[in-house]
């Protein structure tokens, strides 16, 4: 078995640290991480619970090939009712984290109750205590790392912490690893905050143990390892241009939403593309990009490395900016640029690195300031209010959010409740561009159809990774279906649904998924945790894994009504390009995947679906 | 006739050096295919995976048969996906 077979549990408000063994049916029914995490949260929290209260719990959880010789086998996930949805939250991570928690021995551990005082848990295998960090509260992520290290003395202990965002509960902090790689989405990090839980630092050197037929699993990960180098997108593609290849591919498309999705294509998007970061600047003569990076046990490595230009107003006299720092990854370059008009990579990559130094989502900020600017333009803020003028465009207010919500100061306070509490708040909820009050990512459904059913059912409200329908759509992987129809994609949604809850589940990136289908997947789970996890198997767990979550979700009040999109998105045709005329026609698709689902007309899980999925 | 002709990722190295960005405008014959700019141009047909003509995808299929009229725009990407 490729489980530890142990899971911690802390509880802060009593300051103990109490080992319990994992509960290996569970895992036979949820495999591990994105789903194991699940099963305990819905076992042990009342769905209608105040999120950012004590009751709510925080789960950090690696999958059975996390920590393994699989290829991306470095992932785990941050879970808890999130803050910003009122849904499950389940944010994933990369780096290297997740791999010393299994290699300090731990499958998972399970955070309860609340500090009295800032704290941060110190692992060292077998070992682990609760220390005081109240040196640390008020710091950032980026600060909080270097600091633990140094007190430690030992720069092999690894970090996931939450910044000032987190502190202040900002509805869309994130839990960073690793100086930049996040557990990104729903705020994770408020909930963090919320138990005065400051971060998590490990060190383990027990490496991962039980795997099953370790033969067949070298076997089995080297077959699956030449699998991506021999694909292009996995060994040529994304190595090289990394995420942010796709500005130019969704821009030519007609899919790139631009200025709060008034419009579908950014006529700046080629200065904020992937094959801007490699052009030499005209300023210093130096390419944003400095190199690519992978996370531990990749052999993709898509992350991007870049260094900003010194002399950008951005950070000028700010020399703690100008080392190499990570991204721009395409979404963040997406809601930071194109969703607010701002042309100028030097000035996202200024609002990334605050984000990742504070611990914010780029997503949710990058579109909440979008919706500000919007209010702003419509004359509904005015710059009295937010202290600087702020139209579409304006690289300086872009700037000047990310610092006064990254520090909670003025109206960076109210950007921090996302777009659709700021919506509400002056008058707009139809401006914010969200499901279940989280934002969407960088991909306008009314020019990727598909796309808006996987929104309006992610369970954690807008996302593309819970169902990347873009992949076939857009990109052909693994065929080519029509962006622009809705036939199929209730049962095109589902099954990539289902199959990312697999990958989430095991431990593994799903960038592997652009090479690999679960058929790849399984030779390695089926070596490192036995033959009994066929494909058969790994299909019922992923579709379990979903309808659990979905079971949540309706304990905790969501109705088939929220399985919804902005009316903009709904009734305002996109104005240009191949998408021109076409509105999301989700009344269409819903229906279908409801039935497909095996729910009732209303969302819910029909009791044969339940009894099948063993629910 | 005038058309835009834009190559992404890996495939921008098959412009002309003196490119700004990664478009160019052409002169081409009246009913000049897909798969003749690709010729054209050198770009290996296997590395030529994305094909969309004014935005709108083209299949393998069509690129020999698939005439350009004046003001299209052509763009080809190599294998790509991100997220």
């Amino acid at each position: 078995m490729a489980w530890n077979r142990k899971l911690l549990r802390v509880n802060l408000t009593q300051g103990t640290c109490k080992e319990e063994p994992l509960n290996m049916e569970w895992a036979n029914e949820y495999l591990g991480s994105r789903g194991l995490a699940a099963k305990y949260l819905v076992s042990e929290i009342d769905p209608k619970v105040d999120p950012l209260s004590p009751d709510n719990k925080l789960i950090m959880a690696t999958g059975p090939l996390t920590g393994t010789m699989a290829s991306t086998g470095g992932r785990y996930t941050v879970s808890c009712k999130g803050p910003l949805t009122g849904a499950i939250a389940c944010s994933n991570s990369g780096g290297f984290f997740g791999a010393e928690m299994k290699f300090a021995g731990w499958d998972m551990i399970i955070f309860e109750g609340k500090s009295p005082k800032p704290v941060y848990l110190f692992i060292e295998n077998d070992k682990a205590e609760l220390r005081d960090a109240s040196h640390l509260w008020g710091t950032s992520c980026w600060h909080t790392e270097e600091q633990i290290k140094a007190d430690h003395q030992d720069p092999l202990i690894r970090v996931s912490s939450i910044g000032k965002a987190g502190e202040n509960q900002v509805l869309f902090a994130v839990v960073i690893n690793d100086l930049h790689r996040a557990a990104g989405r729903s705020g994770v990090g408020a909930v963090m905050g919320s138990k005065n839980l400051k971060a998590v630092a490990i060190r383990g050197t027990k490496g991962v143990s039980g795997v099953k037929d370790f033969p067949a699993f070298l076997k089995a990960t080297q077959d699956a390892k030449k699998v991506l180098a021999d694909n292009a997108v996995t060994g040529q593609g994304l190595p090289k241009f990394g995420t942010q290849v796709l500005m130019n591919v969704i821009n030519e498309i007609g899919a790139l939403p631009t200025r709060n999705h008034r419009d579908v294509q950014f006529e700046d998007a080629a200065k904020i593309s992937a094959e801007a970061m490699h052009e030499k600047r005209p300023t210093d003569g130096k390419t944003h990009l400095i190199t690519n990076a992978a996370c531990f046990g990749c052999t993709i490595a898509c992350g991007r490395i870049s260094q900003i230009d010194k002399d950008h107003f951005t950070v000028k006299n700010s020399p703690q900016y100008w080392g190499a720092s990570g991204g721009l990854e395409y979404e963040a370059a997406w809601a930071l640029g194109a969703a607010n008009g701002v042309g100028d990579l030097e000035a996202l990559q200024y609002a990334n690195l605050l984000c990742n130094e504070q611990g914010m989502d780029p997503i949710t900020f990058g579109a909440t300031v979008a919706a500000a600017m919007e209010l702003y333009e419509m004359g509904i803020l005015t710059k009295e209010q937010i202290g600087i003028e702020s139209p579409f465009g304006s690289a300086a207010a872009l700037a000047k959010f990310a610092e006064m919500a990254a520090n909670g100061e003025g109206f960076g306070k109210e950007i921090g409740m996302g777009s659709a509490r700021l919506c509400e708040k002056y008058g707009h909820p139809e401006l914010s561009m969200s499901v279940k009050k989280q934002e969407f990512p960088a991909y306008d459904s009314r020019g990727i159809q598909g796309m808006g059913l996987a929104y309006a059912t992610s369970n954690r409200g807008a996302c593309h990774l819970r169902g990347y329908t873009v992949a076939s759509e857009v990109l052909g992987i693994p065929v080519k279906t029509d962006p622009h129809v809705t036939d199929g994609k209730a049962e095109l949604v589902k099954a990539f649904q289902d199959a990312t809850a697999v990958f989430d589940a095991a431990g593994i990136c799903v960038f592997t998924s652009f090479a690999w289908t679960l058929a790849d997947v399984q030779p390695q789970l089926a070596a490192a945790c036995g033959p009994e996890w066929t494909m058969e198997k790994l299909n019922e767990v992923g579709e379990r894994i979903w309808n659990l979550e979905r079971q949540f979700n309706n304990a905790a009040g969501f109705t088939a009504k929220d399985d919804n999109l902005p009316p903009r998105l709904t009734t305002e045709p996109a104005k240009t390009g191949p998408a021109k005329g076409l509105v999301n026609q989700l009344d269409k698709m819903l229906p279908e995947y409801y039935k497909v689902r095996g729910w009732t007309p209303d969302g819910v899980p029909t009791s044969e679906t339940l009894a099948r999925l063993g629910l | 006739m005038k058309i835009g002709f834009k190559l992404f990722a890996s495939l921008t190295d098959y412009l002309p050096s003196d490119r700004k960005g990664n478009r160019v405008e052409l002169e081409v014959g009246e009913g000049a295919t897909i798969s003749e700019l690709i010729a054209r141009f050198n770009v290996p047909e296997r590395s030529a995976h994305l094909v969309l003509v004014n935005g709108h995808f083209v299949p393998p299929a069509q690129r020999t048969s698939r005439h350009l009229v004046e003001g299209d725009e052509l763009a080809i990407w190599p294998p790509i996906a991100g997220g």
